[in-house]
């Protein structure tokens, strides 16, 4: 096996094991603004995207290239606005009762 | 954690190899520092108080991500990506700021796709360029990432419509559709592996693509709404993963460390979402619930049900110490979320200790009725998860169901043929009155009869959920104004 594909599979493996352990810890009341967060966060395609769109390699690659931004960059635009937008809603009030 | 995250820091840099040149070099630390943000913004999402603190992260994280993309030496043209960047903040920007709360879920579904088909593009793309150039392990990778991006774009495209109500919310079901479906799936599989051994075969790889995307059509078509929280959880971690599938193939560790994360926050969530229904994976991709559970249909006798007045109502909830609402989809349905805060509202001021109880499939996406609630300016400590609060029914003077049906069934404890049997259930029908807003008696999603709606201390209020408890506030305030 080549040493690349080793180091990707232990950031993987580390990165999992990480995320499992964060997101266990999230609370249930926020698992909507979870999973539009992770969809913000997930748009890292966008990495790849970009170098696509804009290596100038192919023109066929290149209009995939600027698809895949677009698509890519909505999702981090959209995904962080309507997170922060959400969680905006979540307060407590202030004295407690009961 | 800290471990981890210096773990990560020392394989990083060797990415690159030996022909990391100096900038190289300080782009993978960048990438580095990107990731940190990231894993810092899920760990602050862990609690509402810090919360939008992780927000910031995230969004630190991916300005990181990009500045460091774009300093890299292969980017030698700007134009296309300043053009794709314009379109894609004209089309994200007003999903996020302008859609209803009701309509998280079918957002959601639509930005999966969104993600998904730019993962697919990049993949497809990559293929074509290099091919019969690129190392097995890279080919892998590319056939994980385009097989994976394909079928969740169409699958996702599938769920927003069934969510929107384009496509018809009812799982469709024929003979022997778990055969073709795997069919389907397996051949795609079979081109892909196929294609990792003989990157030359170019023309396979559009039959590559065809089959993804109708199995991922497929692969929708027999799930009904109630089962939309799981898929939805489901597809959020495809999407992730197919971005970690990019990154075995560019060898780019952001891109592994992102989807990972992603790719177990949609597998958790499903699996919690699962355990929530008491189904398997496989039940809910391939058990198509709800259409199977139909055939009592013809046995159905005319049960008689007290039905009560919006002013009987008030009087009731008036007079009780303590409520326990129970929100349901068809809540959201009625956008009836700012009436039920008018009503905390005026039993709080009288007094009555209000709570929510939040079953975690209740809507159609993890956390759907907490959204919803919350946007309705409900505190969120008001909000109590199904644990929690369920011990609390015995001593509970009104359990209030509005819009819920199956997650309130008690034949989920205690009779052994229903479809929902060992589904954990909010203990409404020990509350000492259950009152239950509902448009008809028609059954839940599962199409099992519920005969919380047949005992004798159960009040049923027929009605709009938002025009009937409207009532019941105008009700309550007017007594109040007579006082």
């Amino acid at each position: 096996m080549d040493e690349s594909l080793t180091n990707s599979l232990y950031v993987f493996v580390l990165a999992a094991f990480l995320g499992y352990q964060v997101i266990s810890r999230v609370s249930v009341l926020l698992h909507t603004p979870l999973m539009s967060l992770t969809n913000a966060i997930a748009a890292i395609s966008l990495v790849g995207s970009l170098i696509l769109a804009g290596s100038a390699q192919a023109p066929f690659a290149t209009v995939l290239g600027t698809i895949a931004v677009a698509a890519s960059f909505a999702n981090v635009v959209g995904g962080f606005l309507i997170t922060d937008r959400m969680l905006k809603m979540f307060k407590t009030r202030g004295p407690a009762k009961s | 954690m800290n471990e981890l995250v210096t773990f990560l820091a020392v394989s990083a840099p060797e990415s690159t190899g030996a022909a990391a040149t100096g900038i190289a070099r300080w782009i993978d630390l960048i990438y580095l520092v990107s990731a940190v943000g990231f894993i810092m913004s899920l760990k602050w999402l862990s609690h509402p108080s810090t919360a939008r603190k992780g927000v910031k992260a995230g969004e630190i994280g991916m300005l990181l991500a990009v500045v460091g993309t774009l300093l890299k030496e292969e980017i030698v043209e700007f134009k296309w990506i300043a053009i794709a960047m314009v379109i894609g903040a004209l089309i994200g920007a007003p999903l996020a700021l302008l859609m209803k709360m009701t309509a998280v879920p079918q957002r959601t579904a639509f930005s999966h796709a969104l993600g998904a088909l730019a993962a697919g593009l990049v993949g497809t793309a990559e293929f074509y360029l290099h091919g019969p150039n690129l190392s097995k392990v890279a080919l892998t990778a590319i056939g994980f990432e385009v097989v994976l991006g394909y079928l969740t774009f169409t699958g996702s495209l599938m769920a927003f419509g069934k969510l929107q109500g384009i496509l018809p919310g009812k799982p469709i079901l024929y003979p022997g559709q778990n055969f073709i479906n795997l069919g389907v799936f397996g051949a795609s599989v079979l081109i892909a592996g196929y294609l990792v051994v003989n990157p030359e075969a170019a023309h396979l790889f559009p039959w590559l693509i065809g089959l993804t995307l109708i199995f991922g059509i497929a692969l929708i078509v027999p799930i009904g709404g109630a089962d939309m929280p799981t898929v939805i959880a489901l597809l959020n971690g495809y999407a992730g993963l197919s971005a970690a599938a990019m990154g075995f193939a560019l060898d780019n560790k952001l891109l592994i460390i992102a989807g990972a994360l992603d790719g177990t926050s949609g597998l958790i969530l499903s699996i919690i979402m699962c355990k929530a229904m008491n189904r398997s994976f496989t039940n809910v991709l391939f058990g198509g619930f709800g259409a199977v559970a139909h055939i009592k249909d013809g046995q159905v006798e005319e049960r008689s049900v007290r039905n009560i007045s919006p002013e009987e109502t008030a009087q009731m909830l008036e007079n009780s110490e303590s409520v326990i609402v129970i929100p349901g989809y068809g809540m959201a349905v009625s956008q009836a979320q700012h009436k039920v805060r008018e009503l905390y509202d005026v039993l709080t001021k009288r007094g009555v200790d209000v709570r929510f109880a939040i079953h975690p499939v209740a809507g159609r996406m993890p956390g759907h009725m907490n959204v919803l609630l919350a946007e309705a300016d409900i505190p969120y400590d008001r909000l109590i998860d199904m644990d929690e609060i369920n011990s609390d029914f015995p001593q509970t003077d009104v359990a209030l169901i509005i819009g819920a049906n199956d997650v309130v069934n008690p034949a989920a404890r205690t009779d052994k043929t229903s479809p929902i049997f060992g589904m954990p259930i909010l203990n409404a029908d020990q509350a000492q009155t259950v009152m239950v807003v509902k448009r008809g008696m028609s059954a839940g999603f599962a199409g099992v009869e519920n005969e919380l709606f047949f005992m004798d201390k159960t009040m049923m209020l027929f009605g709009d959920a938002k025009g009937y408890i409207g009532d019941v506030v105008k009700e309550l305030s007017g007594v109040s104004a007579g006082h």
